[in-house]
C-alpha cells in the first residue's frame, strides 16, 4: 500500500465491509504502483514469507509482492496468457506458476490486470523458500537492481522418527523461543546474525533511495504492525465461534492480502480493527460467510487455494454447508502476524530481526511440521474434517501433506480429504474430479453424523 | 414396499440395478455409455426393469451415481460412486474393510467401517494412468478384445517391465516391446503388473485392512485379480456382481431412502 492511501470506510454498516474495503485498498495499492515511476518513486520487490516491509517503508519504497501479482492473474482468469508466454521462453510446465507468471509480467513491461507493475529498484528475500533465490536471480539478470538475500537459520531441534501408531512428538516450535531452539543462547546468536544482515540492508536501502534511516520512523511502523497483528489474531480467534463468522479459505485469503500489503500502515491497522468489529457483529447477529449461517460442517484448509476457479472451489464446499473455520494459509503466509509476538519498540532493529527470524521459522515449520498446529486447531475450532490441497506447481507447500493427513487421521476422529490441483495453472484443474471427491468427502461426513446421532438416540 | 433402483453412469459403461424390498437384486442391465449420457441412463434403467419384469411405477426411489449421476434426470438423488461402491462391497462381503475399485477412468482405494461407511479414500489424479482405459489401449494395440486380455496375460511367464501407465503412451509402449520380439502374453502380464503396482500404491495410502474387496469392471479380468492377490498377499473378494457394485450400492441407498419416506406414514397409521 502506498503511503497516504484513502481512509477505511466509517463503521456504519459493518457487514461485508472487510471485503469491500479490502478490494478498494488493493485497487489503490495497485494504482499507486502503476503511477510510482511517473512520480520518481522507487519500488522494492519482496516475498510473503519474510517480507521486511516495515524496514522498506522507512525509505518510502513501494512494496511489490510478485506472489500476489501472480495469483491475481489466476483469480482474474488470465494466468494462462502469462504462463504460456513463460513456457514459450523455455520455462518447464513443472516450474512454479508464480515464478512463470511474474517472469511474463516483467517481459510484458509490468502489464498486469490490476495495473502496471514497476520494475524493482531493490529486491529483498529470505531463504524461507528455495525458489525465492532462483526467482530473484531472474530479476538480477533483467535489471540492475541490488538483490538482498537474508540467511535466516531454521529450526534445529531434531524431529524424532515416528512410526504409525506412535504419539506425535513434533518439536514445540510455537514456543516463545520459536523454531524449537535448543537454548536461549543459540537463539540469541541467530537473532544477532539476522540483525547484522538487517544493518547491511539499511545501507543498501540508503544507497538506493538516498534517504537516511530514521529509527523513530521505524519504531512507528513497527507499532502499526503490532496493532495490526493484535487485530488479525483476534479475527482468527473469533472463528472458533459456531457458526464461524467468516470462511478462512475464501475471505481469509482476501484479509491475508491486506495483511501483507498494508503492514505497518495506519490503513492496515484500521482495516483489521474494523474487521474485528465486523466479525463481532456477525457473531452477534448469528451470521456466517454466506449471510444467514448455513454452517453444517467445520473444516480446516491445508495448503494454497485453487485460484483459477477460486469462487467455484469455495462453492464446492459451501454447497454442502462446509465452512473453513481455519486455514494453514493464514499462518504461513501472514508474515508471522499469526503468532503471539510483538515488536519491542525500545529495540526496533533487534526486535525486527527477532520477528523476521521467528516469522520465517514459523512459516517453514508450519509447512514442514503442520501436525501439531493442525491438531491444536482441530481441538480449538471444533473441526469435523481437514481438507488437504497440495498443488502441482509448489512442492514447498505440498510436500509432506500426505504424511500429515495420515497422522491427523490417527490422532483425531475427523475425516480428511486429499485433493490436488494448482494455484495458477488451469490445465491441471479438473472441476469434475474435484467435485466427485469433495462430494464423497461430505457424504462420508454425513453418514458419520447419522451414525453418531443414531447411537446417541439409541443410548437415550 | 415395492422396488428401488441405482443407476451408475460410468465413463465407459452404464449399469442399472433394481432391488426388491429385501435388498435382493431383481433386475440388472449394462450398456455402453456412449455420447448421450441422459439416454444411456434411461436405457439402462428401462432395460433393468424389463430384465426383472418390473413395472416402472413400482420403483419408489432411484439414485444416480458415477460421473454422469446428475444426468440421471428421472432419479431422486445422487450419491458418488465412491460411497456407492463401498456400500455395495459391504453388502456382498460384510467383513470388507478395504475396497479396490478399478473402472474405465478411475481407480479408487476406499477404507470402510463395518456396514460400508467410508473412512478414507484415494483416487488416481487427473489422468487415467493405471486404470481400465490403459488395458483398453493395450488391447487395441495388440488387436485383442477386452475379454481376451486376462486369459492371455495368465499365460505369460516372463513379464516385461512396463515403465509407464500413461494411457496415451500405452500403445507406443506395447508396440516397442513387440518390436523387440517379446511375446504378447509376456507384454500383457507386464501391463497388468504395472497397473497392479500403481493400484497397490493407492491402497497403501488409505491403509490396507483385511478383508479386501475388488470391484469395478476390471475385477472381471482374472489376470488383474491374480496380480492384485499376489501384491496384497491375500485373496481379494470378487463378486459375480463386481461390475455392478456401484449401481448396487446406489440401489441399496435408494431402498433406505424409500423406507424412510414410508416410515412416517406407517407411524401415522399406528397412531390413528
Amino acid at each position: 500500500m502506498a503511503e497516504g492511501g484513502a481512509a477505511v470506510t466509517a463503521a456504519t454498516d459493518v457487514h461485508g465491509r472487510g471485503a469491500s474495503d479490502g478490494r478498494r485498498l488493493f485497487e489503490e495499492w495497485y494504482a499507486a504502483l502503476t503511477s510510482a515511476p511517473e512520480r520518481g518513486e522507487k519500488a522494492a520487490y519482496v516475498f510473503v514469507m519474510g517480507s521486511l516491509v516495515e524496514l522498506l517503508r522507512c525509505f518510502d519504497l513501494h512494496v511489490v509482492f510478485p506472489e500476489i501479482n501472480s495469483l491475481q492473474t489466476a483469480v482474474r482468469k488470465v494466468a494462462d496468457e502469462y504462463l504460456n508466454l513463460a513456457e514459450d521462453h523455455g520455462f518447464s510446465p513443472d516450474v512454479c506458476g508464480y515464478v512463470k507468471a511474474d517472469y511474463a509480467v516483467q517481459v510484458r513491461s509490468g502489464e498486469h490486470p490490476m495495473g502496471r507493475i514497476p520494475p524493482p529498484d531493490v529486491a529483498v528475500l529470505t531463504n524461507a523458500c528455495s525458489t525465492y533465490i532462483k526467482w530473484a536471480e531472474i530479476w538480477e539478470r533483467m535489471y540492475e537492481a541490488p538483490i538482498f538475500t537474508f540467511d535466516t537459520p531454521g529450526s534445529r531441534v531434531p524431529v524424532p522418527l515416528r512410526r504409525a501408531g506412535e504419539p506425535v512428538e513434533t518439536p514445540d516450535w510455537a514456543s516463545r523461543l520459536g523454531g524449537g531452539f535448543l537454548d536461549a543462547d543459540s537463539f540469541e546468536a541467530d537473532r544477532r546474525y539476522v540483525e547484522h544482515q538487517l544493518r547491511e540492508l539499511i545501507e543498501v536501502c540508503e544507497r538506493v533511495t538516498g534517504i537516511p534511516f530514521d529509527i523513530d520512523r521505524c519504531r512507528e511502523v513497527l507499532r502499526l504492525t503490532n496493532e495490526m497483528g493484535r487485530h488479525w489474531r483476534r479475527v482468527l480467534e473469533l472463528n472458533r465461534q459456531s457458526p464461524a463468522p467468516f470462511d478462512a479459505m475464501l475471505e481469509g485469503t482476501i484479509y491475508l492480502g491486506v495483511a501483507n500489503a498494508l503492514r505497518g500502515t495506519e490503513e492496515g491497522a484500521l482495516y483489521f480493527e474494523n474487521l474485528v468489529e465486523e466479525m463481532e457483529a456477525r457473531i452477534a447477529d448469528g451470521l456466517g460467510p454466506r449471510g444467514e449461517s448455513d454452517e453444517h460442517y467445520r473444516l480446516v484448509f491445508v495448503g494454497v487455494p485453487c485460484y483459477p476457479i477460486f469462487r467455484r472451489f469455495y462453492e464446492l464446499f459451501a454447497e454442502w454447508g462446509g465452512t473453513f473455520v481455519s486455514s494453514t494459509y493464514t499462518w504461513f503466509a501472514s508474515g508471522g502476524l499469526n503468532r503471539d509476538f510483538e515488536y519491542d519498540l525500545e529495540d526496533p532493529l533487534g526486535s525486527l530481526a527477532e520477528g523476521l527470524l521467528l516469522g520465517v521459522r514459523e512459516a517453514t515449520d508450519s509447512l514442514m511440521f503442520p501436525d501439531r498446529a493442525l491438531i491444536q486447531s482441530i481441538d480449538e475450532y471444533d473441526v469435523d474434517g481437514v481438507v488437504y490441497h497440495p498443488v502441482k506447481s509448489c512442492r514447498t507447500v505440498s510436500t509432506g501433506l500426505a504424511a500429515s493427513r495420515r497422522v491427523i487421521l490417527e490422532e483425531r476422529d475427523v475425516l480428511a480429504l486429499y485433493i490436488e490441483s494448482d494455484m495458477m495453472d488451469k490445465r491441471v484443474v479438473s472441476e469434475a474430479q474435484l467435485k466427485n471427491r469433495i462430494d464423497a468427502f461430505f457424504e462420508g461426513l454425513r453418514s458419520r453424523e447419522i451414525r453418531i446421532a443414531g447411537s446417541a438416540s439409541a443410548s437415550d | 414396499m415395492p422396488y428401488a433402483a441405482g443407476v451408475d453412469v460410468g465413463s465407459t459403461q452404464t449399469k442399472a440395478i433394481v432391488v426388491d424390498a429385501s435388498g435382493a437384486i431383481a433386475g440388472r442391465s449394462l450398456i455402453d455409455t456412449g455420447a448421450n449420457v441422459v439416454v444411456a441412463a434411461e436405457t439402462a434403467f428401462q432395460n433393468s426393469l424389463r430384465a426383472g419384469e418390473i413395472d416402472p411405477e413400482a420403483v419408489a426411489y432411484v439414485i444416480g451415481t458415477g460421473y454422469g449421476r446428475y444426468k440421471v434426470e428421472f432419479g431422486d438423488d445422487q450419491v458418488t460412486e465412491i460411497v456407492c461402491h463401498a456400500r455395495g462391497a459391504a453388502e456382498m462381503f460384510p467383513e470388507t474393510r478395504t475396497v479396490l475399485d478399478m473402472g474405465g477412468q478411475d481407480t479408487k482405494a476406499i477404507r470402510i467401517e463395518p456396514g460400508g461407511e467410508v473412512l478414507d479414500f484415494c483416487m488416481n489424479d487427473k489422468c487415467a494412468a493405471g486404470t481400465g482405459r490403459f488395458l483398453q489401449s493395450a488391447a487395441a494395440a495388440l488387436g485383442l478384445e477386452l475379454p481376451e486380455l486376462g486369459p492371455t496375460a495368465l499365460r505369460g511367464r516372463r513379464p516385461v517391465e512396463i515403465s509407464t501407465t500413461c494411457t496415451v503412451f500405452a500403445e507406443s509402449e506395447v508396440l516397442s516391446w513387440l518390436a523387440r520380439g517379446k511375446a504378447v502374453e509376456d507384454i500383457l502380464l507386464g501391463v497388468h503388473r504395472s497397473i497392479g503396482s500403481r493400484s497397490f500404491g493407492l491402497l497403501r495410502r488409505v491403509g490396507i485392512e483385511d478383508e479386501i474387496t475388488f470391484t469395478g469392471g476390471v475385477a472381471r479380468n482374472e489376470a488383474m485379480v491374480k496380480v492384485m492377490n499376489e501384491a496384497l498377499g491375500v485373496p481379494t473378494n470378487v463378486s459375480e456382481e463386481s461390475h455392478f457394485m456401484g449401481a448396487l450400492g446406489a440401489a441399496l441407498f435408494a431402498l433406505e431412502r424409500a423406507q424412510l419416506q414410508e416410515a412416517p406414514a406407517r407411524r401415522a397409521v399406528g397412531e390413528g
